[in-house]
């Protein structure tokens, strides 16, 4: 129980959406799930399109609010309405499907800004650090670039820098290669590895297939808001026992 | 919730819309033809009608400096009340933004040449304060409800993306609004901000009814003196055009740039 780093427990998502005919109807977009994720484990959240993927991934920082059950992040209660929010987010970084740069600022100050700002760490120390993470993800000379100036897969690279520099805990990825122009993909892909490489935590919620047989430890497959299968690659994608499951991979390999 | 999506890599290359360009006309467009027009006619005026147009020119310095004092001042508030009230409007606190929201509405509904009564005569009956002093407060309440609207608009035009990745790289909602989404939000309403400056500019010769001794005051001033209505509002219809056409064309550019810096 201890290694758990993220705990889902009956996680409820509800939405209230209105229909075309104006009646209002109740949507569940996560619908009691319950996952566990060791510490330095690399998940694989997949699904079809409107499965309650990305809502999930998004409740675990609280984009959205669980509207039943409890999700911990190191131990610590996310769903809590009383619990720091904010402290639990510096624990846990996300990168976007649109990147969501900050293009009013340079790379190196997007990368700056939350360690300067959240953690008061000195410029010198958040720039040197920044420089360091920009190395990593192979940026380096782009440090006084805008981010209209980069490339998309550039981009989610300084994306994904920016989110380290906070010394997360757990990495969220939120369709990271969904935005991008084919050609682009890898290099992404690339950082992600070597990040799956150094024992992160991640939770991936992707399309990429060939990729999350290759990085993942685990796989979950989800739709309509639930968890159909749960497995390592080998058992998801060779050996799997839920009909539902082979009849999505079918289409999408 | 529309969302507007950016995509940097994409070039769009094409014969463009059907309505002609602004700058097809070239030497001579619109805006060249009436600010260069009103420039020169104002100008051959004074210079081969000094009389009365020059003794006109030499009567109306100090109003143009209240014209100016006005707008500057007005603006200056309205930008601040703008403001906090494009942030109210936008804010979770139902108490703020039941506040922004109500003082939207009616300001809004109320016109301005009432307002400036309001402020001056009516509520004259509890606080006098000097009718310049009274203009400059009417005019930042009146604008302050509009430009509310564009910093409002302004702010919802940034992606929710900003405000959530910023959330989630642990900032506060007040520092991200500060530090994310204010600063991208300058860069929006700044063309729309020059337009309003442009209208209340023009909405300062209200002003003139309170007897704050704006250009148009000093005007009637000097018309009722001479009797020479024609030549007097012919000079002044057409200093306001030069001022605005030429502020007009500023916020142009600026707007242009703008576009090209994105």
């Amino acid at each position: 129980m201890q290694d758990n780093i993220v705990v889902i427990k009956n996680a409820k998502k509800t939405f209230h959406v209105k229909s075309s005919d104006g009646s209002r109807k109740l949507l569940h977009a996560v619908n009691n799930v319950s996952l566990e994720i060791k510490k330095g484990e690399v998940v694989f959240v997949i699904g079809p399109s409107g499965s309650g993927k990305s809502t999930l991934l998004r409740c675990v920082n609280r984009l959205e609010t669980l509207t039943s059950g409890e999700i911990l992040v190191d131990n610590k209660s996310v769903t809590h309405p009383e619990s720091d929010i904010r402290e639990i987010r510096e624990e846990v970084g996300m990168v976007f499907q649109q990147f969501n740069l900050f293009p009013h600022l340079t790379v190196l100050k997007n990368i700056t800004l939350s360690p300067i700002t959240v953690k008061k760490i000195s410029r010198e120390e958040a720039e040197k650090n920044a420089i360091a993470l920009l190395k990593r993800v192979g940026l380096e000379e782009k440090k006084d670039a805008f981010p209209e100036e980069l490339s998309g897969g550039q981009q989610q690279r300084v994306a994904i820098a920016r989110s380290l520099a906070m010394n997360p805990k757990v990495m969220l990825f939120d369709e990271p290669t969904s935005a991008l122009d084919p050609e682009m993909v890898k290099e992404v892909l690339d950082v992600m590895l070597d990040l799956a490489k150094e024992g992160m935590t991640m939770m991936i919620v992707s399309h990429e297939m060939g990729f999350a047989r290759n990085a993942a430890d685990t796989i979950i497959l989800m739709d309509n808001g639930e968890i159909v299968e749960k497995g390592t690659p080998d058992q998801i994608f060779n050996n799997s026992t839920e009909e539902r499951t082979r009849q999505f991979l079918k289409h999408v390999l | 919730m529309a969302e507007i999506k950016r995509n940097t890599n994409k070039i769009e290359i094409s014969d463009g819309l059907l309505i002609p360009d602004r700058n097809e006309n070239g030497l001579f467009s619109a805006w060249r033809i009436s600010f260069f027009g009103a420039l020169l006619i104002l100008l051959g005026l004074i210079v081969f009608s000094p009389e009365p147009y020059f003794e006109i020119i030499k009567f109306i310095p100090d109003g143009l400096f209240n014209t100016f004092l006005v707008t500057i001042s007005s603006i200056f508030f309205a930008m601040i009340i703008g403001l906090f009230t494009g942030l109210g409007r936008i804010s979770r606190n139902p108490l703020i933004n039941g506040i922004a929201n109500i003082y939207v509405e009616v300001i809004r509904g109320i016109p301005l040449l009432v307002q400036l009564f309001y402020i001056y005569y009516a509520l004259g009956k509890f606080i006098q304060v000097p009718s310049i002093i009274a203009a400059i407060i009417a005019m930042a309440v009146c604008y302050g409800a509009y430009i509310g609207e564009i910093f409002r608009a302004g702010i919802a035009s940034i992606s929710k993306g900003q405000m959530e990745a910023a959330l989630s790289l642990g900032l506060s909602r007040p520092q991200a609004i500060r530090k994310i989404i204010i600063p991208q939000t300058l860069k929006v309403v700044l063309p729309p901000l020059g337009n309003e400056f442009i209208a209340l500019l023009k909405d300062s010769s209200l002003v003139s009814i309170l007897a704050v001794a704006d250009i148009l005051r000093r005007g009637r001033e000097f018309a009722s003196n001479s009797f020479q209505y024609f030549e007097t509002y012919t000079l002044i219809a057409l200093i306001y055009l030069v001022l605005t056409l030429f502020l007009s064309r500023m916020v142009g550019i600026m707007e242009e740039r703008m576009k090209n810096a994105r």
